[in-house]
């Protein structure tokens, strides 16, 4: 494993000279609260940023992203048929990326990636990014990384993790990705390795010490999904609950999506863009019938998916990262770590 | 400040226990600093649960239209500041309930604090929130900071001439006294002075971080179509991508459907999670009712809303 050390005021040339090769994506902080964005060529990531309203999802997996098009032109040969849409390949790297959160793009991976079904716009987007992620020193109070394994140090999904020493960064090289980008901005003095991890250690442990979390898994696996369906808590969980979906769209882990066809003059495009299992369209068929046509109904999917159902088929631990954000977001504070116990501790008396 | 919480606690308890009430829809303490969740408790063994601070930002008339109030339930009571219970009047005089089926506990209101603006006087994130009286103590990690909570009170809240619930079944405390204010839209002269030009980018710009989750919708009192305009799929009204047409198409429509009945409670701007001001299209319609109409929602059982009501004085000409 190569550390390097990266002096503060090497940062932002290095990081410009990077331009050449990567678009750049960071923490920007505007009167919304702070967000993962493409950088202009101007602008410099906030790396000392709070935690960011939304996730990094949206630089592999766009709100709303065209996926197909096609011309609606008769006098075409090629009218009315679907045809990809010209993707932009050009290496990215998201730089300041919470660690939780490339933990989180893993947990994804595992829908868009696998043996059965593999996402071209997901992977080819997957493929092209590095992620250089920023150690967390001081974990918020809605921080809970550390219960389900990940945490402010945690290296899973990093290509480069940085820890922030006031007039310099130390980074840890994980991976080739994260070599190449180093390169390219020109980030090369060595720093010795032992000594090195030594500090992550330290600072490992010193911001795990932080988060008071106690937040319980370890007993849901062996619980029926039906027990848990059917247990009376669901209908006090969702009283104050409004369906915003806020919860689910600033969830690095929320996959779903819905696809869409517009047309407009004589171009017709597909996209697709976030949904929401809190939305009553969401289930809405066809026919009329909505399998989950009550507010509870569908509160009750948001936790049986992340904490019940994706355990059970992915054997890979909640999906969930204990970022936070759904807590502090939340308008009517759905707290998913009460909700995580209280299934974890339900028994039937059957 | 008395909160007043003992008073809505003693009285929660006593509906509850002499069944005048099945359920008292309130406010909890939250997981986090400053937040609270609403409630709805039916014993009253529980009413210890219930809080009252600057930190309820949310409208429970919402609760009551849209969560509980099924045919069959019995009478619910509502803690209800003097927005919340504005709102509960326009759900009687719109029909949405009937007048006996909620008891609405009045709480005089010295308004509710902003969150963001409390957020901004911290580099981190905010660990501890304490209120006594006026005076906020607020801390995290590297800093505690005191503040008075006039100087971090919501804008709507600022601009509130109508504290205490102008409808009631019982007071939790005395009234407070009501401001007079020399410009109450001063915000919407603002934006009405701008040219054409500026005032679509300053909603353009209003509304770029718009995800379209919809809790400034959902969060509200008045949205209680059974489908919503944006929920419409056979046909289709509007997109749903984060297209600039079709954010913008929400926002207007949204608006429009307040007009003549928003009551400026302020729960919208509250729930959205990107700090969008979105009462800067509804302001501008409840000045309008103002200034058209002489009128201001939620205020009277006995009087129609003024788009809902034919009258010889309307000032619109092409009704004439
Ligand atoms: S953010 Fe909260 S209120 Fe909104 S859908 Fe999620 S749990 Fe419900
Ligand atoms: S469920 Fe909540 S805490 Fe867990 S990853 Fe999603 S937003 Fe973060
Ligand atoms: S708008 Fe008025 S009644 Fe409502 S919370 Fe603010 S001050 Fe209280
Ligand atoms: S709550 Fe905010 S982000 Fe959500 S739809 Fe409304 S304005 Fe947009
Ligand atoms: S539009 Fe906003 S301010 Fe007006 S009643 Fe609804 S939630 Fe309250």
């Amino acid at each position: 494993m190569n550390f390097i050390t990266i002096d503060k005021k090497d940062w932002a040339p290095g990081v410009d000279q990077s331009r050449k090769t990567y678009r750049v994506y960071g923490p920007v902080e505007d009167k919304n609260g702070c967000q993962i964005k493409p950088l202009a060529p101007d602008m410099q990531p906030k790396m000392d940023a709070p935690v960011t309203v939304m996730s990094a999802k949206s630089v592999l997996f766009p709100q709303t992203e065209k996926i197909l098009t096609a011309t609606l032109d008769e006098s075409k040969e090629d009218h009315h048929v679907m045809k990809p849409v010209e993707t932009d390949d050009m290496p990215r790297v998201v730089l300041g990326i919470r660690p939780y959160d490339a933990k989180a793009v893993h947990l994804v991976k595992l829908n868009f990636d696998n043996p059965d079904y593999k996402d071209p716009y997901w992977c080819a987007a997957y493929d092209a990014t590095t992620f250089v992620g920023l150690g967390v020193t001081r974990p918020g109070p809605c921080d809970f990384s550390t219960a389900v394994g990940s945490g402010p140090f945690s290296e899973e999904g990093l290509d480069v993790l940085m820890a922030d020493m006031d007039d310099k960064y130390l980074a840890k090289i994980l991976t080739e990705k994260g070599e190449k980008w180093a390169a390219a901005c020109g980030f090369a003095t060595a720093a010795d390795p032992k000594e090195s991890q030594v500090l992550f250690d330290v600072l490992k442990k010193e911001a795990e010490k932080q988060i008071q979390a106690d937040v319980n898994t370890d007993k849901l696996a062996q619980k029926t999904i039906l027990d848990l369906y059917d247990a009376p808590f669901w209908d006090e969980v969702a009283f104050s609950c409004i369906n915003c979906g806020t919860c689910t769209y600033v969830c690095p882990t929320c996959w779903c999506f819905d696809i869409q066809d517009e047309t407009r003059h004589n171009t017709a495009v597909r996209f697709r863009n976030w949904d929401t299992c809190m939305s009553s369209l969401f289930t809405h068929h066809a026919s009329g019938h909505n399998p989950r046509g009550t507010k509870v109904q569908r509160v009750r999917q948001r936790f049986m998916h992340k904490l019940k159902y994706f355990l059970d088929k992915y054997d890979q631990g909640i999906m969930c990262v204990g970022c936070g954000r759904c807590v502090a977001s939340c308008p009517v504070n759905i707290d998913i770590r009460e909700v995580c116990n209280r299934m974890n501790d339900y028994e039937t008396t059957k | 400040m008395d909160t007043c919480i003992e008073k809505i606690r003693a009285i929660g308890a006593d509906l509850l226990a002499k069944g005048t009430v099945e359920k008292v829809i309130g406010f909890a303490d939250g997981s986090i600093p400053m937040a609270t969740r609403p409630v709805a408790l039916t014993s009253d063994k529980d009413v210890g649960k219930l809080v009252f601070n600057s930190v309820c930002g949310l409208n429970l008339a919402n609760y009551v239209s849209k969560n509980s109030l099924s045919k069959k339930e019995g009478k619910i009571a509502v803690v209800a500041k003097g927005c919340d219970a504005r709102n509960l009047v326009t759900h009687i005089v719109e029909n949405q309930i009937s007048r006996e089926q909620v008891y609405i506990i009045g709480v005089p209101c010295t308004g509710m604090v902003d969150k963001r603006k409390i957020a901004a006087l911290f580099e981190d994130e905010i660990t501890g929130f304490e209120e006594d009286g006026d005076t906020l103590t607020i801390t995290s990690a590297s800093k505690t900071e005191t503040v008075k909570k006039a100087d971090v009170l919501r804008h709507n809240c600022r601009v509130c001439t109508h504290r205490n619930p102008p409808v009631y079944d019982v007071m939790a405390g005395d009234p407070v006294e009501e401001q007079t204010l020399d410009q109450p839209y001063e915000d919407v002269d603002r934006i009405a002075a701008m040219d054409p030009d500026a005032r679509w980018a300053y909603f353009e710009k209003l509304t770029e971080n718009c995800i379209r989750c919809y809790a400034c919708r959902n969060a509200c009192p008045l949205c209680y179509c059974p489908t919503c305009f944006v929920d419409e799929s056979g046909p289709q009204w509007v997109g749903k991508g984060q297209n600039d047409t079709d954010v913008a198409t929400f926002h207007f429509l949204r608006a429009f459907h307040c007009a003549g009945r928003c009551t400026d409670c302020g729960a919208c701007v509250e729930a959205c999670p990107m700090g969008i001001n979105v009462r800067d299209f509804t302001r501008k319609l409840n000045k309008d009712a103002l200034e058209l109409f002489g009128w201001e929602a939620g205020l009277d059982l006995d009087k129609r809303p003024p788009l809902d009501v034919y009258s010889p004085n309307d000032p619109n000409d092409f009704i004439k």
